[in-house]
C-alpha cells in the first residue's frame, strides 16, 4: 500500500490526539485511585512533633539488670513482642524478637574497650535499641520501601509491605532487627491472646524492630520504655530543637553513640560515666 | 457416517457430562442464603440512640463497595504519613483511622459482620494475621 505525504500526516495527527486523550484518561484514573489528602485527613491533635526524635541513655541511672528488665518488659508488653523460650526456660536465641534489649559494653561499643578499663564498666549491663539513624542503611536496602523514614526522623516499618527478604537485617550494624521465623502468636506469652489489644501483632515472615513508639507519640504520650525507666535514665526529645532536654545534655556533656564511624548518624546517645566525671 | 464404538463413546460423554455438570444440577432449587451482616452491636445501638440513626464512616452503599480501598488508603495515611483522623465525606464527623481501635470498636461482632460476607464470597483477607480481633460477645438477642 502506498501513502502520500498528506494522508500520512493526517493519520499521524489523529493518532497523536488520540494518544493525548488516552494519557488524560489515565491521569484522571490515577486521581481516582490516589490516596487521601488533607484536609480530609489530619494528624491527632494531641500528637507530639519533632524534626528528629532522639534518646539519651544515662547508664549511671540504671541500678543493675532489674531496671533494664523492667524497661524491656514495658516495651515488649506494649507491642505484643513474642517471648520464645526453650523447654528449659532460657531465651530461644534463634526465634528471639527484640525491640529493646540488654547487652554488654563490649558489644555495644566495640573498639572502645581496653584492658585497663574499669571493671565495673566492663561488666555493666547496657540497653540497646534501634538507633533511628539519620542515614539508615536498612532504609537504603529495602526493596519495597517497607522500612522508611518518617518526617519526624523515626525509622519506621510498614509491616503490610515487608516481604521478609531480611536485607535490612544484614544492613543494620546494630542488630536491631529481628525476623519472625514462625507465627509470633505461637509464643508462650501470646498464646492466649496478645498482651496489648490496642496494638497489632505481626505475622510470620516479617522483620520488626523498635519504632520509638510512634503510635504513642502520635497520641501525645512518651515511649513506653521512657515511662518505665528510672527517673532520668532514658530521656527522649527532639535533638534538632536547641531547647530540648536531650539536646542540652548532648551539647553540655560527653556522650557516645554506637558505631558512629559507619556514618549512619545514630540518634541514641549514651552517657556512660557518673555525674561527676562524664 | 459410520461411528466406531458408538456405545462406548456415548457412555463416555454421558459420564463426562454427569461429572462436569454435577455442581449445577446438584444446586438446582436450593436457595443460597444471602449473607446478612449484623449491625446491631451494643455500641452501634448506643450510637443510634445518641445521633438518631446508624452511621458509619461513609454511606452504607459506599462502605459495601469500597471499604477495602478505604482501608488501604487509611493504612497508608496512618503508617506512612502519620495522619490519624479522617473526616467523613457523608456526615462530616471525625473518625480515628484504625481497624482495631476504630472500626472494630463499633463492629465488635467480627463473626457476624466481617466473616458473614467474606465467607460467602470466599475471600480471605489477611487483616487478622496481625490485627487483633475484638473479643466476641454473646450473640445479641434480636
Amino acid at each position: 500500500m502506498s501513502m502520500d505525504r498528506r494522508r500520512f500526516l493526517k493519520i499521524a495527527g489523529i493518532s497523536s490526539v488520540l494518544g493525548f486523550g488516552a494519557q488524560i484518561a489515565s491521569a484522571t484514573h490515577t486521581v481516582w485511585q490516589k490516596g487521601l489528602e488533607p484536609p480530609q485527613i489530619e494528624p491527632d491533635k494531641k500528637g507530639l512533633v519533632a524534626k528528629q526524635w532522639a534518646m539519651v541513655v544515662d547508664m549511671s541511672k540504671f541500678k543493675g539488670e532489674e531496671d533494664i528488665k523492667k524497661v524491656v518488659h514495658a516495651c515488649h508488653h506494649a507491642h505484643n513482642v513474642p517471648d520464645f523460650r526453650n523447654p528449659d526456660g532460657t531465651v530461644d536465641r534463634k526465634l528471639e524478637i527484640k525491640w529493646i534489649w540488654q547487652t554488654s559494653y563490649e558489644r555495644a561499643f566495640p573498639g572502645f574497650e581496653n584492658q585497663y578499663m574499669e571493671h565495673h564498666l566492663k561488666e555493666m549491663p547496657f540497653v540497646a535499641l534501634c538507633n533511628h539513624c539519620s542515614n539508615p542503611p536498612c532504609v537504603r536496602v529495602c526493596p519495597t520501601k517497607a522500612t522508611f523514614k518518617l518526617t519526624n526522623g523515626i525509622t519506621m516499618q510498614d509491616m503490610h509491605r515487608c516481604i521478609g527478604c531480611r536485607f535490612c537485617m544484614a544492613a543494620c550494624p546494630y542488630g536491631a532487627r529481628s525476623f519472625n521465623w514462625i507465627d509470633p502468636r505461637k509464643a508462650g506469652n501470646l498464646k492466649n491472646g496478645v498482651t496489648n489489644r490496642e496494638y497489632p501483632a505481626r505475622s510470620k515472615g516479617v522483620v520488626e524492630k523498635c519504632t520509638f513508639c510512634t503510635e504513642r507519640l502520635q497520641a501525645g504520650k512518651m515511649p513506653a520504655c521512657v515511662e518505665a525507666a528510672p527517673a532520668g535514665a532514658l530521656l527522649f526529645g527532639d535533638i534538632e530543637n536547641p531547647d530540648s532536654e536531650v539536646r542540652k545534655i548532648v551539647t553540655s556533656r560527653l556522650t557516645i553513640r554506637r558505631k558512629p564511624e559507619l556514618g549512619t548518624g545514630p540518634s541514641v546517645y549514651y552517657v556512660i560515666g557518673g555525674n561527676d566525671h562524664a | 457416517m459410520k461411528l466406531y464404538d458408538r456405545g462406548k463413546i456415548t457412555l463416555g460423554i454421558i459420564v463426562f457430562l454427569a461429572f462436569a455438570l454435577f455442581p449445577f444440577y446438584n444446586n438446582i432449587g436450593k436457595v443460597n442464603a444471602r449473607p446478612e451482616p449484623k449491625t446491631d452491636t451494643p455500641e452501634i445501638l448506643a450510637w443510634e440512640q445518641q445521633y438518631g440513626k446508624k452511621e458509619c464512616v461513609e454511606s452504607k452503599e459506599y462502605m459495601k463497595a469500597e471499604h477495602m480501598q478505604l482501608l488501604n488508603n487509611w493504612r497508608d495515611s496512618v503508617v506512612r504519613d502519620m495522619y490519624r483522623q479522617y473526616k467523613s465525606d457523608s456526615n462530616g464527623k471525625m473518625f480515628t483511622m484504625s481497624l482495631q481501635n476504630g472500626c472494630m470498636k463499633c463492629h465488635s461482632n467480627k463473626k457476624q459482620f466481617c466473616d458473614e460476607c467474606h465467607n460467602y464470597m470466599a475471600v480471605k483477607p489477611y487483616c487478622w494475621d496481625c490485627h487483633v480481633e475484638p473479643v466476641e460477645k454473646e450473640e445479641v438477642k434480636s
